[in-house]
């Protein structure tokens, strides 16, 4: 079998809902990956600007319902062991590699601006619905939350109906 | 009896299995193509629905697991987190990060596994995203009345759409299951590959008869909660459930005593149990003795279970059911609350008696009489200063 080939979606997906359900059945909460780029941005806030932090609503609001270093969090743990496994991944299927991926057609400055954008959009967005396509659309649909179930068709909604715009980018 | 957090695995080891969690997590979506940008968007543009196919067959897998445990009373469904609805929020930003999407070509999961084997794409993603948290915290003041607009609770969504479980995790799968062949058929189209579907190999049929095999099974069977009251309702179930009875005496003698054995389960409605609780009861509906809330209660070791109720009837039930769940020392208080009210409760010496002597049962009820109402008095303003029971769902989201 050639080893830089990608699982098999079904079994990827099949293996993914059973990593998804062992997590709820063992922590009764699911996947998530916004939350640890949140703990991030608050730790570093926090570490920079103490002053800051105390006298802003968000960072206190932040602090009643988590308290203690933000860092030690749940989905910090989990994201950073997804970096080891992701990585164990790309080891033994051969794909370790520095690289900037973009489309034959796309400048570089172009991508990097998209990737920048598109990530401060997801980053603000996943705050705006409590959650992004892990932990609102995926846990969410596990569980059969209304909201996360609204969310996760907002995003593959807006999606589709932004891709036309955004065509050049990719294809 | 799932969720194994916070009684079985408590916090600090539960980030220990965040961590393992994590590498099971971020291995699968890497190998399953999720650390490339291309193939994220290929889903938008018709030239690659693997996102789709992973990220379906997932959500469908769970929920199915999710509700067989539930079924199987393996999962207490109260005590996980269902992520909250607030209408607006969820939409807007859902429609930001769909947005995101199309231009970043990662969401932030997918941009961390893709970061983690080197794509430097993906980390200008995550720098991105990282700005995009800060502006939504230094501008919380602005956005806080759009994020916390339309408050529903945590509703499910078979409930909003006002279905049964069953049937919505039916359409769900028949929905995933259309878009699968749909979808294969669009994307040979786009990519110019004729007349190649879905290859249906032994091991997909052996699967999916095993899946069918356990959703048939879960359709015909009751599931343990609807079995076990229907067996209630039968006598020859009861009475070979025979339990201890324990006397009015006895109790009293065992509450005055402040014995810390004594665990009273109290079986009666909540608005009795409001008006006159015994020290140290809790109170339980029969059908909820099998959730985790009584489970931890009653798989006490060395602990000695009354189960109270009106007339003593539904107490047996209850004892019944908890024999029939595996704990031991069960005991039913004799004639129920009714007779204990009468027997201690409101007391009084008989004026004759024989040459002024009263029994000991006699004078120890006398005494009793006098001195329960106290404890009873103290034990519910206690109960007042704010113990009120309720069920911890596990904190979970993003």
């Amino acid at each position: 079998m050639d080893k830089t080939k990608y699982m098999n979606p079904y079994l990827a997906g099949f293996l993914l809902g059973m990593v998804l359900l062992a997590t709820i059945y063992i922590t009764g909460r699911g996947l998530g990956a916004s939350g640890a780029v949140k703990s991030a941005v608050v730790a570093s806030v926090e570490t920079v600007a103490p002053a800051h932090t105390n006298g802003t609503k968000f960072y206190n609001e932040y602090t009643d319902e988590h308290p203690g270093n933000p860092l030690k969090n749940w989905l910090v743990f989990e994201i950073v062991g997804a970096i080891f496994g992701a990585f164990i991944s790309g080891l033994i299927s051969n794909r370790l590699k520095f690289a900037f991926e973009k489309p034959a057609g796309t400048k570089k400055n172009v991508r990097i601006s998209g990737a920048l954008a598109g990530g401060a959009l997801f980053g603000f967005g996943a705050q705006l619905a409590r959650g992004c396509t892990s932990g609102a659309a995926l846990s969410g649909m596990a569980v059969l939350s209304t909201g996360g179930i609204i969310t996760m068709i907002a995003i593959f909604g807006g999606a589709y109906a932004f891709a036309y715009f955004f065509r050049k980018l990719w294809i | 009896m799932g969720p194994l957090v916070p009684d079985l695995i408590g916090n600090e080891l539960n980030l220990i299995v965040a961590f393992f969690i994590g590498i099971a997590f971020g291995f699968v979506l890497e190998q399953a193509g999720f650390s490339t940008s291309k193939k994220l968007v290929g889903l938008f543009y018709g030239y690659d629905f693997t996102v789709l196919r992973v990220f379906f067959t997932a959500g469908v897998t769970a929920m199915i697991g999710v509700i067989a445990l539930a079924h199987f009373g393996l999962l207490d469904i109260n005590m996980i987190y269902i992520n909250p609805t607030f209408l607006w929020s969820a939409i807007v930003g859902g429609l930001i990060m769909g947005l995101g999407f199309v231009l970043g070509g990662f969401c932030p999961g997918t941009s961390i596994c893709a970061a983690a084997i080197g794509k430097i794409d993906a980390m200008v993603f995550i720098a991105g995203s990282l700005i995009g948290v800060l502006i939504f915290a230094e501008g919380y003041p602005m956005f806080e009345g759009l994020y916390k607009s339309a408050n529903w609770g945590s509703p499910t969504i078979f409930n909003t759409l006002g279905m049964s479980q069953s049937l919505f995790a039916f359409l769900l799968v028949f929905v995933a299951l259309a878009a699968f062949w749909i979808t294969t058929a669009i994307e040979n189209k786009v990519n110019g590959i004729s007349n190649k579907g879905i290859k249906i190999s032994r091991m997909y049929l052996g699967l999916t008869g095993i899946a069918v095999l356990i959703g048939l099974s879960a359709f015909v069977l009751p599931n343990r909660k609807e079995f076990l009251m229907n067996e209630l309702s039968d006598s020859r179930f009861l009475s070979s459930h025979q339990t201890e009875l324990m006397t009015s005496d006895e109790l009293a003698f065992r509450i005055m005593d402040k014995d810390q054995k004594l665990q009273i389960i109290d079986l009666r409605n909540q608005k009795e149990f409001d008006s006159l609780s015994l020290p140290g009861s809790s109170h339980f509906a029969l059908e909820n003795l099998l959730d985790k809330d009584a489970n931890n209660l009653l798989s006490l070791k060395n602990k000695i279970n009354v189960f109270i109720s009106n007339d003593g009837q539904t107490a047996k039930k209850g004892a019944a059911l908890a024999k029939e769940l595996g704990y031991s020392d069960i005991y039913v208080l004799e004639g129920g609350i009714n007779q204990f009210k009468n027997d201690i409760l409101s007391f009084k010496l008989p004026e004759v008696s024989n040459n002024g002597l009263y029994s000991d049962t006699y004078r120890f009820r006398d005494q009793a009489s006098k001195v329960l109402p106290d404890l009873i008095k103290e034990n519910k303003l206690k109960q007042g200063a704010g113990t009120k029971k309720q069920v911890k769902r596990v904190l979970g989201g993003c």
